[in-house]
């Protein structure tokens, strides 16, 4: 089946968090108790209990106000690292390309956490769980649209094939490189690509995005270089010391020394 | 609204002035992005700071609060200057080739006819001049300099870019930005459309900054057109029904005037003849009156009697039962008893202060609300009350919510749609149809034995609505006031059947049409739009008679071909009209017959009003507000010189030497009016858990304030503490030469609900628009300190 998810055109978001609301509200997920700290943005970060929010980024530039809007959330990775490090295999992706956790097999290691390349997944302290969005494929495989999808009023959020939601992305930001020359598409190959495509009017950093976010080394070499040979390694640090274990009782060299009383070094 | 939400995807350009409509009303930017999407259209965003809506305007410009007459006299200035109106929709649909009385002047912020003293104007002179036979004179190549058009032009002069950018503190290459891409749309195959909300109203000249607006669309050629209008946001849901359904102090439904103590209102004649025009659509008054009355006091209405026009309460003539002066009379003592439904004054009144205080002089209050608002509460300690020294008799009702109730709301672009109950309300929460319909009856109980002749407009009244069964109850009414043909039993199908002689009953004339023999039509839900321009004709019924643009002559140029083939709603072909909505004219007029040009049926000549009479002048005129740092650089009056003045207690007037800053109030999105049900809701109240003011770097860094400090915002009203967002969307403004600060206060908080915070109304003055009286919450004088005072 093809890749869906769906395109976040931040050109046309007023920012109203109507997908915030509605994504909790489908999740049931509780509210929590926040303060104004002199920024709109009061729900600072994602949370075991938001798993979207809205960032908001304030410039002034050339003498011109700016105000970018950008919906974070899970990017739902074509190729998810948070997939591969589970020692659970909790995590996995359904035949739409969603990137979603079993939560029974869930034991709130957080490894998950450390290996993302967006830093989306949250630990949840109630149920001892990682959390994030789940691309609403309880809905979608009903043929329903995600919960923020739906609430968007503006159009700015549209699910469909990955491969439309590119074309329909590459289309708009040709259209708004005439006023914003720093329009691109992001998601297209960031992290080896992502089911979320945003529409940006000006370079990612701009909207809270890194340019190109990758997996920490430690992670990587850990996973794509050890990992992978851990089942290997275990054998071969297993068979070694297997054959230690016997080579030195043949060549008998600790078993006379330790006889004699004296020690092998003299 | 002329137009309606869904047409906003036919414009060219939309000028968003006096509103935050990305925040406010979302469902505008629906449109606004197809518009974008498929035209190429453009959004202009004019507001004194630099918000959500802003953020997706192709052009924002700031503007100081209260100067909105000044921009756009700016803008009409020069377009006139520049000849970039769209001349041949001005001569044909306008009033601008009728001459003016030669009476008629304007000098140094006056109109002729001024009374200083009673602060009221003597119109007479600002009329049209006539011949021997009582028609108009007119001048249809413009250039008589008594006709309107030279009238404006001239009125307009003192208006030039550099002065304007003065008032408004608008840099002057945004100011011709704005106008220039804006004017663009004055040309036959483009449209603009003006969406406006609060931040235009909620002034002492708020209506005539409405006027203004309507001026330039006219001048533009943008009224009557798809993507064009004069287009009202409205504050609240189903305000437009509200209103349609009378229940403002000087209408009956339908707008139709309400008769006052003067003798010219002694009888049913009497009124008639001076509410009843010789010309226009509204000579048909007395039809509608007349049904309203059927509607009302069915077969105790007869025209022996006036059909029950006695019965009419006379309100007095010399009173104001407006907000403000409903409030004025309960401080006072005058008004005992208040019903206050869905509406939280402790909040959202202006000079909150003061309206809660007033409280404390009723006898009894019945709220009624989903939540326990703060002004049900007023009376508590934590409303700063002393419980003690209070007499009122306080009722709370709980109220069902939208959801859990069936009825029609309409909305800004009239239509009324059905809405269907969802779930059944809490507890005992009932619709405010319901608890009416009991107090209705229960009131004909209580009267039914009176002999008292006052008593008996309550025992004539028709209520015999069934009680306990909903769905009977609303359809009834529903019924009612689409009205009926008293003769045959059957819905009246249109308000163009209508009489005068007691045959037919009709609750609201305007929204005639919309329950008929065919059916209960706002419950329409076709989706098919066969012509492509938004108009969705089977969904719901849009008033006046499914009409969804009005105005819509307008389209057509003098021999009935639309202007352009992009903008077409009605044409002339093969001997009638044709179109795609409902035609707002006299269908059986030619466009080359002498009335077939008359595109504005509800006035008198047909024309659209360059010109028009308002109670503070004919041409809309720049004056400050009540309260204001600067001295008007327009004329030499100051302030509205008809706008009421209430010089009461606890309304004193702040002065800049004492409160130099000038403050605003707005809203967010995520919270709703005077917040009992958004600041109830969870999740509302984590995306904005408190009250806050937004106030600019610079204003910031005078006053040692950093961002997220606590603040106190004082006026001469009162004070409140807030949160200050300190940000670089707010700009000082240079106001002829010298700088000034202006700050915003989010107003929807109060001492309930979850996400609590000081009334920003406690700040605002009790003073209102010459016209309407809505108060001046938008533009007033305050100070602004760190920390807790």
């Amino acid at each position: 089946m093809p890749n869906k998810g769906y395109l976040v055109d931040t050109s046309k978001c007023i920012g109203c968090r109507g997908c915030v609301v509605a994504c909790k509200q489908w999740n049931q997920l509780p509210a929590e108790r926040t303060s104004f700290k002199g920024t709109y943005q009061t729900v600072p970060d994602l949370t075991a209990n938001n798993y979207t929010i809205i960032s908001f980024h304030e410039y002034e530039e050339d003498g011109q106000i700016k105000w970018y809007f950008t919906k974070r959330q899970c990017m739902h990775c074509l190729d998810p690292v948070c997939l591969k490090v589970c020692p659970q295999k909790a995590i996995s992706k359904t035949d739409t390309g969603a990137v979603v956790r079993d939560r029974e097999k869930c034991v709130g290691c957080q490894y998950c956490a450390a290996a993302c390349p967006f830093q989306v997944p949250r630990y949840d302290k109630v149920s001892d769980k990682e959390t994030k969005c789940s691309l609403c494929h309880e809905r979608t495989a009903e043929g329903e649209l995600p919960a923020c999808v739906k609430a968007c009023i503006t159009g700015a959020l549209q699910y469909g094939d990955r491969d439309q939601l590119l074309d329909a992305a590459h289309r708009r930001v040709s259209e708004l490189k005439v006023e914003y020359p720093n329009a691109n598409v992001y998601g297209d190959k960031q992290a080896g690509g992502t089911n979320i495509i945003y529409v940006l009017a000006d370079k990612p950093e701009k909207y809270g995005f890194e340019e190109d976010p990758k997996v920490s080394i430690a992670i990587t070499a850990w996973q794509d270089i050890i990992q992978p040979y851990f089942p290997w390694l275990i054998a071969l640090t297993g068979a070694v010391s297997v054959f230690s274990f016997f080579s030195t009782r043949l060549l008998g060299v600790g078993k006379e020394k330790a006889h004699e009383g004296e020690s092998i070094h003299g | 609204m002329t137009n309606h939400w869904v047409d906003m995807r036919n414009t060219d350009c939309a000028l968003i002035i006096g509103s935050n409509a990305a925040e406010n009303h979302p469902m505008s930017f629906k449109w606004l992005m197809k518009a974008k999407e498929t035209r190429g259209a453009k959004i202009i965003h004019v507001d004194p700071r630099f918000c959500r809506t802003s953020a997706r305007a192709d052009i924002y410009a700031p503007l100081r609060s209260g100067t909105d007459i000044a921009f756009i006299g700016g803008m009409i200035n020069y377009i006139i200057q520049n000849n970039l109106y769209f001349r041949d929709y001005v001569v044909n649909f306008t009033n601008a080739p009728f001459i003016i009385e030669d009476g008629f002047d304007f000098n140094d912020g006056l109109f002729s006819g001024y009374d200083p003293e009673k602060r009221k104007y003597d119109q007479s002179t600002w009329k049209y001049k006539t011949d021997e036979d009582g028609n108009p004179l007119k001048d249809m190549t413009l250039e008589n300099p008594r006709c309107v058009f030279q009238l404006l032009k001239k009125h307009y002069e003192r208006y030039d870019v550099d002065t304007v950018c003065k008032v408004t503190g608008t840099p002057k290459e945004l100011f011709l930005k704005v106008t220039e891409t804006y004017a663009a749309t004055g040309v036959p195959d483009k449209s603009g459309t003006i969406m406006y909300a609060m931040g235009t109203t909620q002034h002492s000249v708020g209506s005539e900054n409405v006027r203004i607006y309507a001026i330039l669309q006219l001048l533009l050629g943008n009224i009557g057109v798809p993507g064009g209008g004069v287009n009202a946001m409205r504050g609240e849901s189903n305000v437009q029904g509200a209103c349609d359904m009378g229940l403002l102090m000087h209408v009956l439904t339908g707008y139709v005037a309400a008769p006052t103590n003067d003798p010219v209102y002694a009888n049913l004649d009497s009124y008639l003849k001076k509410e009843t025009p010789k010309a226009g659509f509204k000579v048909n008054t007395p039809k509608w009156l007349v049904s309203m009355m059927k509607a009302w006091y069915g077969d105790a209405a007869t025209k022996e009697n006036d059909f029950c026009y006695d019965y009419l309460p006379k309100r007095r003539a010399d009173r104001n039962y407006t907000h403000i002066g409903l409030f004025e009379a309960m401080y006072d003592g005058i008004i005992k008893g208040l019903l206050v439904f869905g509406s939280n004054p402790y909040v959202s009144g202006p000079d909150a202060n003061k309206e809660t205080k007033a409280l404390e002089n009723l006898d009894w209050m019945v709220a009624a609300d989903l939540f326990e608002t703060e002004t049900a509460s007023f009376w508590k300690k934590e409303a700063g009350a002393d419980p003690e020294k209070i007499k009122t008799e306080v009722f709370f009702l709980p109220a069902a919510a939208s959801y859990e109730k069936a009825g029609t709301i309409t909305n800004s672009g009239r239509w009324i749609q059905f809405r269907w109950k969802a779930v059944d309300p809490v507890g005992e929460a009932m619709s405010d149809l319901e608890i009416f319909n009991i107090l209705g009856k229960k009131m004909k109980e209580i009267y039914k034995d009176s002999t008292d002749p006052k008593d008996k407009p309550i025992q004539d009244m028709v209520w015999d609505y069934p009680e306990h069964d909903e769905p009977k109850l609303l359809d009834e009414v529903q019924r009612e006031i689409n009205g009926y043909d008293l003769a045959t039993g059957k819905l009246m199908a249109k308000f163009a059947d209508l009489k005068d002689d007691g045959t037919t009953s009709c609750g609201v004339w305007i929204y005639c049409g919309m329950y008929t023999e065919e059916g209960n039509k706002t419950q329409w839900r076709d989706t098919g739009d066969p012509s492509g321009m938004g108009v969705y004709p089977k969904w719901s019924f849009a008033w006046p008679a499914n009409r969804r643009i009005v105005y819509n002559r307008c389209s057509a140029d003098a021999a009935g071909k639309p202007w352009s083939d992009d903008k077409k709603i009605i044409w002339w072909e093969d001997g009638s009209w044709a179109g795609i909505d409902v035609p707002d004219f006299i269908v059986a007029n030619a466009p080359t017959d002498p009335d077939g040009d008359k595109a504005f049926i509800m006035k008198d000549d047909g024309k659209g009003g360059l010109f028009a009479a308002m109670a503070d002048g004919p041409f809309p005129e720049h004056y400050e507000p009540w309260e204001s740092p600067v001295e008007n650089l327009l004329s030499s009056v100051q302030f509205n010189p008809v706008a009421k003045i209430w010089d009461t207690p606890m309304n004193p007037q702040g002065s800049a030497d004492k409160y130099p800053i000038i403050g605003t109030t707005y809203r967010v999105v995520e919270h709703w009016q005077a917040g009992i049900m958004t600041r109830n809701c969870p999740w509302l109240a984590e995306l904005m858990p408190e009250a806050f003011v937004e106030i600019s770097k610079e204003l910031a860094r005078e006053k040692g304030i950093n961002n997220g400090d606590m603040v106190t915002i004082v006026s001469a009203r009162g004070k409140v503490k807030a949160v200050a967002c300190v940000t670089p969307r707010f700009k000082p403004f240079e106001i002829n030469g010298k700088i000034y600060h202006e700050i915003g206060v989010i107003w929807h908080y109060g001492f309930q609900g979850i996400a609590k915070g000081d009334p920003a109304n406690r700040l605002t003055p009790h003073i209102g628009c010459a016209n309407s009286h809505t108060p001046e919450y938008k533009a007033f004088l305050c100070d602004i300190y760190k920390g807790v005072i």
